[in-house]
Protein backbone atom coordinates (compact mmCIF):
# COMPACT_ATOMS: atom_id res chain seq x y z
CA UNK A 1 0.00 0.00 0.00
CA UNK A 2 1.36 3.22 -0.73
CA UNK A 3 2.24 5.89 2.16
CA UNK A 4 -0.69 7.94 3.14
CA UNK A 5 -0.58 11.43 1.13
CA UNK A 6 1.21 14.49 2.73
CA UNK A 7 -1.19 17.49 3.93
CA UNK A 8 0.37 19.49 0.80
CA UNK A 9 0.40 16.65 -1.62
CA UNK A 10 -2.94 16.22 -0.77
CA UNK A 11 -4.40 19.44 -1.18
CA UNK A 12 -2.24 21.43 -3.48
CA UNK A 13 -3.56 19.71 -6.76
CA UNK A 14 -7.39 20.47 -5.54
CA UNK A 15 -6.58 23.88 -4.47
CA UNK A 16 -4.99 24.71 -8.14
CA UNK A 17 -7.76 23.22 -9.67
CA UNK A 18 -10.38 25.54 -7.50
CA UNK A 19 -7.94 28.65 -8.22
CA UNK A 20 -8.28 27.91 -12.03
CA UNK A 21 -11.83 27.50 -12.16
CA UNK A 22 -12.67 30.59 -9.81
CA UNK A 23 -10.53 32.68 -12.50
CA UNK A 24 -12.22 31.28 -15.21
CA UNK A 25 -15.85 31.77 -13.96
CA UNK A 26 -14.44 35.46 -13.15
CA UNK A 27 -13.47 35.41 -16.91
CA UNK A 28 -16.69 34.39 -17.59
CA UNK A 29 -18.56 36.64 -15.85
CA UNK A 30 -17.16 39.75 -16.81
CA UNK A 31 -17.37 38.22 -20.55
CA UNK A 32 -21.41 37.06 -20.54
CA UNK A 33 -22.45 40.17 -18.13
CA UNK A 34 -20.78 43.00 -20.21
CA UNK A 35 -23.60 43.10 -22.67
CA UNK A 36 -26.17 43.66 -20.29
CA UNK A 37 -24.38 45.69 -18.16
CA UNK A 38 -23.59 48.28 -21.04
CA UNK A 39 -27.09 48.62 -22.06
CA UNK A 40 -28.97 48.29 -18.77
CA UNK A 41 -26.87 49.16 -15.65
CA UNK A 42 -24.02 51.69 -16.71
CA UNK A 43 -26.51 54.17 -19.03
CA UNK A 44 -28.04 54.86 -15.08
CA UNK A 45 -24.63 55.33 -12.95
CA UNK A 46 -22.92 57.34 -15.48
CA UNK A 47 -25.01 59.31 -17.73
CA UNK A 48 -22.81 60.50 -19.73
CA UNK A 49 -21.04 57.28 -20.46
CA UNK A 50 -17.76 57.92 -18.91
CA UNK A 51 -17.80 54.65 -17.41
CA UNK A 52 -14.31 53.15 -17.17
CA UNK A 53 -12.78 49.97 -17.46
CA UNK A 54 -12.68 48.70 -13.80
CA UNK A 55 -16.85 50.79 -13.75
CA UNK A 56 -17.50 47.98 -15.88
CA UNK A 57 -15.84 45.23 -14.35
CA UNK A 58 -17.14 46.06 -10.95
CA UNK A 59 -20.98 46.50 -12.55
CA UNK A 60 -20.93 43.32 -14.61
CA UNK A 61 -19.55 41.22 -11.06
CA UNK A 62 -22.18 42.95 -8.70
CA UNK A 63 -25.12 42.77 -10.77
CA UNK A 64 -28.54 42.20 -9.61
CA UNK A 65 -29.60 39.68 -12.43
CA UNK A 66 -26.12 38.22 -13.96
CA UNK A 67 -26.63 36.11 -17.10
CA UNK A 68 -23.40 34.30 -14.56
CA UNK A 69 -23.62 35.08 -11.39
CA UNK A 70 -20.06 35.72 -9.82
CA UNK A 71 -18.97 33.17 -6.97
CA UNK A 72 -18.79 35.67 -4.55
CA UNK A 73 -22.20 36.55 -5.15
CA UNK A 74 -23.39 32.76 -5.26
CA UNK A 75 -21.59 32.77 -2.17
CA UNK A 76 -22.65 35.50 -0.61
CA UNK A 77 -26.36 34.22 -1.60
CA UNK A 78 -25.50 31.03 -0.55
CA UNK A 79 -24.41 32.52 3.12
CA UNK A 80 -27.41 34.77 3.55
CA UNK A 81 -29.72 31.95 2.53
CA UNK A 82 -28.77 29.37 5.19
CA UNK A 83 -27.65 31.67 8.04
CA UNK A 84 -30.46 34.68 7.57
CA UNK A 85 -33.58 32.38 7.75
CA UNK A 86 -34.73 30.12 10.54
CA UNK A 87 -33.94 26.22 9.53
CA UNK A 88 -37.46 25.41 8.74
CA UNK A 89 -38.07 28.51 6.92
CA UNK A 90 -38.82 27.83 3.09
CA UNK A 91 -36.57 30.48 2.31
CA UNK A 92 -33.47 29.08 4.16
CA UNK A 93 -31.96 26.75 1.52
CA UNK A 94 -30.84 24.15 4.03
CA UNK A 95 -34.18 23.61 4.43
CA UNK A 96 -35.10 22.46 0.70
CA UNK A 97 -31.20 20.63 0.78
CA UNK A 98 -32.99 18.64 4.05
CA UNK A 99 -36.32 18.06 1.99
CA UNK A 100 -34.03 16.56 -0.97
CA UNK A 101 -32.17 14.19 0.94
CA UNK A 102 -34.55 13.26 2.67
CA UNK A 103 -36.31 11.64 -0.86
CA UNK A 104 -32.81 10.55 -1.78
CA UNK A 105 -32.05 8.97 1.39
CA UNK A 106 -35.44 6.85 1.09
CA UNK A 107 -34.99 6.14 -2.28
CA UNK A 108 -31.85 4.92 -2.12
CA UNK A 109 -32.58 3.01 0.86
CA UNK A 110 -35.65 1.19 -1.14
CA UNK A 111 -33.69 1.18 -4.11
CA UNK A 112 -30.64 -0.82 -2.74
CA UNK A 113 -33.03 -3.14 -0.98
CA UNK A 114 -34.63 -3.97 -4.44
CA UNK A 115 -31.21 -4.15 -6.10
CA UNK A 116 -30.12 -6.69 -3.78
CA UNK A 117 -33.60 -8.73 -3.84
CA UNK A 118 -33.13 -8.62 -7.82
CA UNK A 119 -30.07 -9.59 -8.02
CA UNK A 120 -30.30 -12.61 -5.22
CA UNK A 121 -33.39 -13.80 -7.53
CA UNK A 122 -31.18 -13.30 -10.91
CA UNK A 123 -28.62 -15.72 -9.42
CA UNK A 124 -30.60 -18.51 -7.57
CA UNK A 125 -32.63 -18.87 -10.78
CA UNK A 126 -31.72 -19.43 -14.33
CA UNK A 127 -35.17 -18.26 -15.82
CA UNK A 128 -35.34 -14.86 -13.82
CA UNK A 129 -31.85 -14.43 -14.80
CA UNK A 130 -33.25 -14.51 -18.72
CA UNK A 131 -36.48 -13.08 -17.96
CA UNK A 132 -35.85 -10.08 -15.63
CA UNK A 133 -32.40 -8.79 -17.01
CA UNK A 134 -33.57 -7.13 -20.23
CA UNK A 135 -36.32 -5.68 -18.45
CA UNK A 136 -34.00 -4.26 -16.20
CA UNK A 137 -31.83 -2.86 -18.29
CA UNK A 138 -34.18 -1.32 -20.57
CA UNK A 139 -35.97 0.16 -17.63
CA UNK A 140 -32.72 2.38 -17.43
CA UNK A 141 -33.00 3.71 -20.96
CA UNK A 142 -36.34 5.47 -20.55
CA UNK A 143 -35.52 9.12 -19.53
CA UNK A 144 -35.89 9.66 -16.17
CA UNK A 145 -37.73 13.02 -16.66
CA UNK A 146 -40.46 11.56 -18.61
CA UNK A 147 -40.98 8.44 -16.07
CA UNK A 148 -41.33 11.47 -13.39
CA UNK A 149 -44.97 12.79 -13.94
CA UNK A 150 -46.85 9.24 -14.90
CA UNK A 151 -45.21 8.22 -11.67
CA UNK A 152 -46.59 11.35 -9.66
CA UNK A 153 -49.66 11.18 -11.12
CA UNK A 154 -50.13 7.23 -10.57
CA UNK A 155 -49.28 7.90 -7.28
CA UNK A 156 -50.96 11.00 -6.38
CA UNK A 157 -54.35 9.28 -7.35
CA UNK A 158 -53.62 6.57 -5.46
CA UNK A 159 -53.01 8.90 -2.45
CA UNK A 160 -49.11 9.09 -1.82
CA UNK A 161 -48.03 12.55 -1.93
CA UNK A 162 -44.86 14.35 -0.17
CA UNK A 163 -41.76 11.83 0.02
CA UNK A 164 -43.48 8.46 -1.51
CA UNK A 165 -43.36 10.05 -5.16
CA UNK A 166 -40.12 11.38 -5.16
CA UNK A 167 -38.68 8.48 -3.38
CA UNK A 168 -39.93 6.29 -5.82
CA UNK A 169 -38.36 8.17 -8.61
CA UNK A 170 -34.89 7.77 -6.83
CA UNK A 171 -35.17 4.27 -6.19
CA UNK A 172 -36.09 3.99 -10.00
CA UNK A 173 -32.40 5.09 -10.28
CA UNK A 174 -30.53 3.75 -7.80
CA UNK A 175 -31.49 -0.05 -8.16
CA UNK A 176 -30.20 -0.48 -11.59
CA UNK A 177 -26.28 0.15 -10.45
CA UNK A 178 -26.76 -2.27 -7.32
CA UNK A 179 -28.56 -4.86 -9.21
CA UNK A 180 -25.81 -4.69 -11.98
CA UNK A 181 -22.93 -5.11 -8.71
CA UNK A 182 -24.67 -7.22 -6.79
CA UNK A 183 -25.45 -9.91 -9.93
CA UNK A 184 -21.75 -9.87 -10.43
CA UNK A 185 -20.88 -9.63 -6.86
CA UNK A 186 -23.15 -12.72 -6.31
CA UNK A 187 -21.63 -14.56 -8.63
CA UNK A 188 -17.66 -13.88 -7.57
CA UNK A 189 -17.40 -16.87 -4.83
CA UNK A 190 -14.85 -19.32 -6.50
CA UNK A 191 -16.14 -22.44 -7.26
CA UNK A 192 -13.71 -24.05 -4.74
CA UNK A 193 -15.98 -21.93 -1.76
CA UNK A 194 -19.35 -22.88 -3.36
CA UNK A 195 -17.97 -26.73 -2.92
CA UNK A 196 -16.95 -26.04 0.69
CA UNK A 197 -19.99 -25.10 1.62
CA UNK A 198 -21.69 -27.95 -0.31
CA UNK A 199 -19.60 -30.63 1.76
CA UNK A 200 -21.26 -28.93 5.14
CA UNK A 201 -24.42 -29.65 3.61
CA UNK A 202 -25.32 -26.09 4.22
CA UNK A 203 -28.68 -24.57 2.90
CA UNK A 204 -28.81 -22.05 0.31
CA UNK A 205 -30.10 -19.39 3.13
CA UNK A 206 -26.56 -20.33 4.94
CA UNK A 207 -24.69 -20.30 1.59
CA UNK A 208 -26.27 -17.22 0.53
CA UNK A 209 -25.85 -15.32 4.03
CA UNK A 210 -22.25 -16.96 4.85
CA UNK A 211 -20.99 -16.32 1.43
CA UNK A 212 -22.23 -14.88 -1.20
CA UNK A 213 -23.30 -11.98 0.44
CA UNK A 214 -19.87 -11.33 2.03
CA UNK A 215 -18.22 -11.92 -0.97
CA UNK A 216 -20.48 -9.50 -2.80
CA UNK A 217 -19.69 -6.43 -0.07
CA UNK A 218 -17.02 -5.31 -2.28
CA UNK A 219 -19.04 -4.93 -5.29
CA UNK A 220 -22.17 -3.51 -3.49
CA UNK A 221 -19.86 -0.48 -2.25
CA UNK A 222 -18.63 0.83 -5.76
CA UNK A 223 -22.79 0.63 -6.34
CA UNK A 224 -24.12 2.30 -3.80
CA UNK A 225 -21.66 5.53 -4.89
CA UNK A 226 -22.80 5.83 -8.19
CA UNK A 227 -26.64 4.89 -6.17
CA UNK A 228 -26.89 7.65 -4.11
CA UNK A 229 -25.74 10.47 -6.81
CA UNK A 230 -28.18 8.78 -9.39
CA UNK A 231 -30.63 8.92 -6.77
CA UNK A 232 -30.00 13.13 -5.96
CA UNK A 233 -30.64 13.61 -9.64
CA UNK A 234 -34.16 11.58 -9.05
CA UNK A 235 -35.42 13.48 -6.04
CA UNK A 236 -34.69 16.57 -7.78
CA UNK A 237 -36.09 15.79 -11.22
CA UNK A 238 -38.93 13.91 -9.10
CA UNK A 239 -39.27 17.99 -7.54
CA UNK A 240 -39.55 19.48 -10.97
CA UNK A 241 -42.97 18.60 -12.51
CA UNK A 242 -44.93 19.39 -9.23
CA UNK A 243 -44.23 22.56 -9.53
CA UNK A 244 -43.40 21.32 -5.72
CA UNK A 245 -43.09 23.97 -3.26
CA UNK A 246 -39.80 22.38 -1.56
CA UNK A 247 -36.30 20.87 -2.35
CA UNK A 248 -33.19 22.18 -4.29
CA UNK A 249 -35.11 20.78 -7.52
CA UNK A 250 -38.03 23.32 -6.76
CA UNK A 251 -36.00 26.13 -6.14
CA UNK A 252 -33.95 25.36 -9.73
CA UNK A 253 -37.64 25.74 -11.16
CA UNK A 254 -38.59 28.66 -9.08
CA UNK A 255 -35.32 30.74 -9.67
CA UNK A 256 -35.35 30.20 -13.43
CA UNK A 257 -39.13 31.35 -13.79
CA UNK A 258 -38.36 34.50 -11.67
CA UNK A 259 -34.83 35.19 -13.53
CA UNK A 260 -32.96 34.50 -10.29
CA UNK A 261 -29.98 33.21 -11.34
CA UNK A 262 -27.85 33.81 -8.28
CA UNK A 263 -30.45 31.55 -6.48
CA UNK A 264 -30.41 29.48 -9.55
CA UNK A 265 -26.28 29.09 -8.82
CA UNK A 266 -26.59 28.61 -5.15
CA UNK A 267 -29.36 25.73 -5.59
CA UNK A 268 -27.20 24.07 -7.42
CA UNK A 269 -24.01 24.41 -5.72
CA UNK A 270 -25.80 22.96 -2.14
CA UNK A 271 -26.75 20.15 -4.46
CA UNK A 272 -23.23 19.31 -5.60
CA UNK A 273 -21.82 19.37 -2.14
CA UNK A 274 -25.16 17.74 -0.98
CA UNK A 275 -24.37 15.21 -3.68
CA UNK A 276 -20.53 15.20 -2.18
CA UNK A 277 -21.48 14.16 1.71
CA UNK A 278 -24.15 11.80 0.47
CA UNK A 279 -21.03 10.17 -1.56
CA UNK A 280 -18.47 10.60 1.52
CA UNK A 281 -21.26 8.71 3.96
CA UNK A 282 -21.77 6.00 1.45
CA UNK A 283 -17.22 6.01 1.73
CA UNK A 284 -17.66 6.14 5.23
CA UNK A 285 -19.94 3.25 5.43
CA UNK A 286 -17.91 1.12 3.21
CA UNK A 287 -14.73 1.61 5.35
CA UNK A 288 -16.90 0.50 8.68
CA UNK A 289 -18.37 -2.57 7.00
CA UNK A 290 -14.58 -3.49 5.67
CA UNK A 291 -12.37 -2.73 7.73
CA UNK A 292 -12.71 -6.07 9.41
CA UNK A 293 -9.63 -7.65 7.51
CA UNK A 294 -10.82 -7.73 4.03
CA UNK A 295 -7.46 -6.77 2.74
CA UNK A 296 -7.01 -10.20 0.83
CA UNK B 1 -11.45 -52.55 -23.58
CA UNK B 2 -8.76 -54.87 -21.99
CA UNK B 3 -10.08 -55.91 -18.31
CA UNK B 4 -8.16 -53.99 -15.55
CA UNK B 5 -6.44 -55.85 -13.26
CA UNK B 6 -8.38 -56.89 -10.47
CA UNK B 7 -6.80 -55.79 -7.04
CA UNK B 8 -7.46 -58.21 -4.29
CA UNK B 9 -10.08 -57.96 -2.09
CA UNK B 10 -8.66 -56.75 1.14
CA UNK B 11 -7.41 -59.36 4.04
CA UNK B 12 -10.41 -59.11 6.22
CA UNK B 13 -9.08 -58.28 9.42
CA UNK B 14 -11.31 -59.26 12.63
CA UNK B 15 -11.65 -55.33 13.29
CA UNK B 16 -13.16 -54.78 9.36
CA UNK B 17 -15.75 -57.48 9.25
CA UNK B 18 -17.33 -56.43 12.83
CA UNK B 19 -17.74 -53.00 11.42
CA UNK B 20 -18.93 -51.25 8.18
CA UNK B 21 -17.04 -50.37 5.81
CA UNK B 22 -16.35 -46.51 5.90
CA UNK B 23 -16.43 -45.99 1.93
CA UNK B 24 -17.63 -49.48 -0.40
CA UNK B 25 -16.93 -48.65 -4.20
CA UNK B 26 -18.18 -51.28 -6.44
CA UNK B 27 -18.10 -51.09 -10.27
CA UNK B 28 -17.83 -47.45 -9.99
CA UNK B 29 -17.74 -45.30 -13.69
CA UNK B 30 -17.54 -42.30 -14.36
CA UNK B 31 -17.77 -41.14 -18.15
CA UNK B 32 -17.77 -37.59 -19.30
CA UNK B 33 -19.09 -37.20 -22.91
CA UNK B 34 -17.32 -35.26 -24.79
CA UNK B 35 -17.61 -34.24 -28.82
CA UNK B 36 -15.48 -37.60 -30.24
CA UNK B 37 -14.95 -40.12 -28.17
CA UNK B 38 -16.74 -40.13 -23.69
CA UNK B 39 -13.94 -39.81 -21.99
CA UNK B 40 -13.87 -43.01 -18.87
CA UNK B 41 -12.52 -40.68 -16.34
CA UNK B 42 -13.32 -43.92 -13.76
CA UNK B 43 -13.55 -47.24 -15.29
CA UNK B 44 -15.15 -50.32 -12.95
CA UNK B 45 -13.68 -49.11 -9.55
CA UNK B 46 -13.37 -51.69 -7.07
CA UNK B 47 -12.37 -49.99 -3.25
CA UNK B 48 -13.67 -50.84 0.25
CA UNK B 49 -12.00 -48.82 2.66
CA UNK B 50 -12.21 -49.95 6.20
CA UNK B 51 -13.13 -47.48 9.56
CA UNK B 52 -9.58 -46.33 10.80
CA UNK B 53 -7.56 -46.71 7.62
CA UNK B 54 -5.25 -43.69 6.17
CA UNK B 55 -5.74 -44.69 2.29
CA UNK B 56 -3.56 -42.50 -0.40
CA UNK B 57 -4.78 -42.42 -3.79
CA UNK B 58 -1.81 -42.11 -6.42
CA UNK B 59 -1.08 -41.85 -9.55
CA UNK B 60 -0.34 -39.16 -12.35
CA UNK B 61 -2.78 -36.80 -13.35
CA UNK B 62 -5.58 -37.68 -15.14
CA UNK B 63 -6.08 -40.93 -13.63
CA UNK B 64 -8.77 -39.96 -11.69
CA UNK B 65 -7.86 -39.87 -8.05
CA UNK B 66 -9.60 -37.01 -7.66
CA UNK B 67 -12.61 -37.73 -9.37
CA UNK B 68 -12.86 -40.92 -7.06
CA UNK B 69 -12.42 -38.75 -4.08
CA UNK B 70 -15.23 -36.09 -5.31
CA UNK B 71 -17.13 -39.04 -6.33
CA UNK B 72 -17.14 -40.21 -2.80
CA UNK B 73 -17.98 -36.81 -1.04
CA UNK B 74 -20.76 -36.16 -3.33
CA UNK B 75 -19.04 -33.64 -5.81
CA UNK B 76 -19.43 -35.24 -8.74
CA UNK B 77 -22.07 -37.90 -9.57
CA UNK B 78 -20.89 -41.29 -11.06
CA UNK B 79 -22.34 -42.88 -14.21
CA UNK B 80 -22.57 -46.19 -12.97
CA UNK B 81 -21.90 -48.47 -10.16
CA UNK B 82 -22.51 -47.61 -6.29
CA UNK B 83 -20.84 -45.94 -3.90
CA UNK B 84 -21.51 -46.00 -0.28
CA UNK B 85 -20.20 -43.96 2.56
CA UNK B 86 -20.73 -45.29 6.18
CA UNK B 87 -23.84 -47.53 4.26
CA UNK B 88 -25.03 -44.40 2.78
CA UNK B 89 -25.22 -42.71 -0.32
CA UNK B 90 -22.21 -39.76 -0.97
CA UNK B 91 -25.33 -38.00 -0.97
CA UNK B 92 -27.08 -39.00 2.37
CA UNK B 93 -23.35 -39.57 3.55
CA UNK B 94 -22.95 -35.62 2.84
CA UNK B 95 -26.48 -34.58 4.05
CA UNK B 96 -25.46 -36.44 7.50
CA UNK B 97 -21.88 -34.51 7.63
CA UNK B 98 -20.03 -38.04 7.61
CA UNK B 99 -16.71 -36.59 6.26
CA UNK B 100 -14.35 -33.53 6.49
CA UNK B 101 -13.01 -32.47 3.48
CA UNK B 102 -9.69 -31.00 2.83
CA UNK B 103 -9.22 -29.00 -0.63
CA UNK B 104 -5.69 -28.24 -2.67
CA UNK B 105 -6.48 -24.65 -1.73
CA UNK B 106 -6.79 -23.61 1.99
CA UNK B 107 -10.51 -22.18 0.66
CA UNK B 108 -10.37 -19.37 3.80
CA UNK B 109 -13.02 -17.03 3.93
CA UNK B 110 -10.61 -14.31 3.79
CA UNK B 111 -13.37 -11.36 5.56
CA UNK B 112 -13.28 -13.99 8.74
CA UNK B 113 -10.35 -14.75 10.96
CA UNK B 114 -8.94 -17.47 11.28
CA UNK B 115 -11.25 -18.47 14.56
CA UNK B 116 -14.20 -17.60 12.56
CA UNK B 117 -13.34 -19.99 9.79
CA UNK B 118 -12.59 -22.59 11.67
CA UNK B 119 -16.28 -22.04 13.39
CA UNK B 120 -18.44 -21.81 9.97
CA UNK B 121 -18.70 -25.64 9.42
CA UNK B 122 -20.10 -25.60 13.51
CA UNK B 123 -22.19 -22.27 12.39
CA UNK B 124 -23.54 -23.93 9.61
CA UNK B 125 -24.93 -27.12 11.47
CA UNK B 126 -26.46 -24.72 13.97
CA UNK B 127 -23.76 -25.56 17.24
CA UNK B 128 -24.24 -22.67 19.77
CA UNK B 129 -21.82 -20.42 19.25
CA UNK B 130 -19.72 -20.61 22.42
CA UNK B 131 -19.49 -24.47 22.35
CA UNK B 132 -18.07 -23.70 18.40
CA UNK B 133 -15.67 -21.06 19.63
CA UNK B 134 -14.54 -23.59 22.33
CA UNK B 135 -14.44 -26.50 19.78
CA UNK B 136 -12.54 -23.92 16.89
CA UNK B 137 -9.75 -23.14 19.86
CA UNK B 138 -9.22 -26.47 20.48
CA UNK B 139 -8.93 -27.79 16.69
CA UNK B 140 -6.60 -24.56 16.10
CA UNK B 141 -4.45 -25.85 19.36
CA UNK B 142 -4.56 -29.54 18.17
CA UNK B 143 -2.48 -28.49 14.60
CA UNK B 144 -0.57 -25.66 17.01
CA UNK B 145 -2.12 -22.50 15.52
CA UNK B 146 -3.04 -20.98 19.17
CA UNK B 147 -2.33 -17.72 19.37
CA UNK B 148 -3.31 -16.72 16.01
CA UNK B 149 -7.11 -17.10 16.09
CA UNK B 150 -7.37 -13.32 15.42
CA UNK B 151 -5.56 -13.05 12.66
CA UNK B 152 -6.98 -12.98 9.26
CA UNK B 153 -6.23 -16.05 6.07
CA UNK B 154 -3.93 -13.15 4.41
CA UNK B 155 -1.67 -12.19 7.51
CA UNK B 156 -0.47 -16.46 7.70
CA UNK B 157 1.54 -18.71 5.89
CA UNK B 158 0.54 -20.96 2.65
CA UNK B 159 1.37 -23.75 5.41
CA UNK B 160 -1.00 -21.95 8.39
CA UNK B 161 -3.25 -21.55 6.00
CA UNK B 162 -3.80 -25.46 5.01
CA UNK B 163 -3.46 -26.21 8.99
CA UNK B 164 -6.46 -23.80 9.71
CA UNK B 165 -8.67 -26.05 7.18
CA UNK B 166 -7.68 -28.64 8.23
CA UNK B 167 -8.73 -27.77 11.93
CA UNK B 168 -11.73 -26.45 9.87
CA UNK B 169 -12.42 -30.28 8.14
CA UNK B 170 -12.16 -31.78 12.10
CA UNK B 171 -14.00 -29.31 14.45
CA UNK B 172 -16.99 -31.30 13.62
CA UNK B 173 -15.43 -35.14 13.98
CA UNK B 174 -16.78 -35.87 11.30
CA UNK B 175 -15.76 -40.08 10.84
CA UNK B 176 -14.05 -39.35 7.47
CA UNK B 177 -11.40 -37.03 6.47
CA UNK B 178 -11.07 -36.50 3.08
CA UNK B 179 -8.25 -34.85 1.43
CA UNK B 180 -7.59 -33.59 -1.83
CA UNK B 181 -3.67 -33.29 -2.40
CA UNK B 182 -3.74 -30.71 0.54
CA UNK B 183 0.31 -30.01 0.55
CA UNK B 184 0.76 -29.91 -3.16
CA UNK B 185 1.22 -26.63 -3.38
CA UNK B 186 4.10 -26.14 -0.35
CA UNK B 187 7.48 -26.14 -0.25
CA UNK B 188 8.90 -29.80 1.28
CA UNK B 189 9.94 -28.81 4.49
CA UNK B 190 6.38 -27.49 5.21
CA UNK B 191 4.98 -30.44 3.63
CA UNK B 192 7.07 -32.54 5.73
CA UNK B 193 5.93 -31.06 8.96
CA UNK B 194 2.33 -31.31 8.25
CA UNK B 195 2.89 -34.50 7.04
CA UNK B 196 4.05 -35.52 10.73
CA UNK B 197 1.45 -33.41 12.14
CA UNK B 198 -0.97 -35.67 10.14
CA UNK B 199 0.44 -38.91 11.31
CA UNK B 200 0.34 -38.24 14.82
CA UNK B 201 -3.08 -36.71 14.45
CA UNK B 202 -4.23 -39.63 12.91
CA UNK B 203 -2.57 -41.92 15.33
CA UNK B 204 -4.33 -39.95 18.34
CA UNK B 205 -7.89 -40.17 16.44
CA UNK B 206 -7.84 -43.01 14.47
CA UNK B 207 -10.44 -41.57 12.01
CA UNK B 208 -10.77 -42.94 8.26
CA UNK B 209 -8.81 -40.59 6.12
CA UNK B 210 -8.93 -40.70 2.21
CA UNK B 211 -5.99 -38.74 0.77
CA UNK B 212 -5.02 -37.94 -2.89
CA UNK B 213 -1.52 -37.31 -3.79
CA UNK B 214 1.15 -37.36 -6.47
CA UNK B 215 4.08 -37.84 -4.09
CA UNK B 216 5.15 -41.36 -3.27
CA UNK B 217 6.81 -40.58 -0.30
CA UNK B 218 4.18 -39.03 1.18
CA UNK B 219 1.85 -41.98 0.48
CA UNK B 220 4.17 -44.00 1.98
CA UNK B 221 4.88 -42.38 5.03
CA UNK B 222 1.00 -42.00 5.95
CA UNK B 223 -0.96 -44.87 4.68
CA UNK B 224 -1.75 -47.85 5.88
CA UNK B 225 -2.67 -48.90 2.46
CA UNK B 226 -1.82 -46.99 -1.20
CA UNK B 227 -4.11 -47.50 -4.24
CA UNK B 228 -1.84 -47.02 -7.49
CA UNK B 229 -4.33 -45.75 -10.29
CA UNK B 230 -3.50 -44.95 -13.73
CA UNK B 231 -5.14 -43.10 -16.84
CA UNK B 232 -6.95 -43.52 -19.58
CA UNK B 233 -9.02 -45.18 -18.70
CA UNK B 234 -9.07 -43.76 -14.87
CA UNK B 235 -8.43 -47.18 -12.96
CA UNK B 236 -7.06 -48.98 -9.92
CA UNK B 237 -3.15 -50.76 -10.98
CA UNK B 238 -2.63 -52.06 -7.51
CA UNK B 239 -2.97 -51.57 -4.19
CA UNK B 240 -0.42 -51.90 -1.93
CA UNK B 241 -0.42 -52.91 2.10
CA UNK B 242 2.16 -51.08 4.38
CA UNK B 243 4.41 -53.28 6.13
CA UNK B 244 5.67 -50.38 8.19
CA UNK B 245 4.12 -50.27 12.00
CA UNK B 246 1.91 -47.67 12.65
CA UNK B 247 3.56 -44.74 14.66
CA UNK B 248 5.94 -43.73 12.39
CA UNK B 249 8.77 -40.74 12.38
CA UNK B 250 10.05 -39.39 9.86
CA UNK B 251 13.39 -41.16 10.35
CA UNK B 252 11.81 -44.07 8.78
CA UNK B 253 11.89 -42.60 5.67
CA UNK B 254 15.32 -43.80 5.54
CA UNK B 255 14.71 -47.45 6.25
CA UNK B 256 15.24 -50.20 3.50
CA UNK B 257 11.57 -50.95 4.59
CA UNK B 258 10.27 -47.62 3.47
CA UNK B 259 12.69 -47.71 0.23
CA UNK B 260 11.36 -51.13 -0.66
CA UNK B 261 7.18 -49.52 0.00
CA UNK B 262 8.41 -46.72 -2.18
CA UNK B 263 10.13 -48.66 -5.38
CA UNK B 264 6.88 -50.99 -5.13
CA UNK B 265 5.10 -47.82 -5.65
CA UNK B 266 7.34 -46.52 -8.08
CA UNK B 267 6.80 -50.17 -10.04
CA UNK B 268 3.23 -50.42 -9.58
CA UNK B 269 3.14 -46.54 -11.58
CA UNK B 270 5.65 -47.62 -14.13
CA UNK B 271 3.14 -50.76 -15.13
CA UNK B 272 0.54 -47.81 -15.86
CA UNK B 273 2.08 -46.30 -18.19
CA UNK B 274 3.35 -49.37 -19.94
CA UNK B 275 6.66 -49.77 -18.22
CA UNK B 276 8.85 -53.18 -17.81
Amino acid sequence: MAAPLTFSQRWLPVATVLLAVLALWYAGAIGLNRAGAVERVLPNSHPNGDWTVSDLVSVTLNMERPVLPAPHQVAADLYSSTVDWPLDSPRNLLFHAAVTAQSTLVGFVLGTLLGVVLAAAIVHSRTLDRALLPWIVASQTVPVLAIAPIVLVILGSLGFSGVAPKATIAMYLCFFPVTVAMVQGLRAPQRIETELMHTYAASKLQAFWLLRLPSALPYLFPSLRVAIAAGLVGAMVAELPTGAQAGLGARLLTGSYYGNTVGIWSALVLSALLGLALTLAVAALERLVLRRGNAA
Amino acid sequence: MHAPERPAAPPASPASVATQAAVDVRRASVVYPSADAPVHALSDIDLTIAQGEFVSLIGPSGCGKTTLLRVIADLEPITSGQVLVNGLTPHDARLARAYGYVFQAPALFPWRTVLANVMLPLQIQGRDKAAAEAIAREQLGRVGLTGFERKYPWQLSGGMQQRVSIARALGFEPKILMMDEPFGALDEITRDGLNDQLQQLWQRERRTVVFVTHSIAEAVYLSTRIVVMSPRPGRILKIIHSTLPDARTLDMRDTPEFMALAHEVREGLADGHGGH
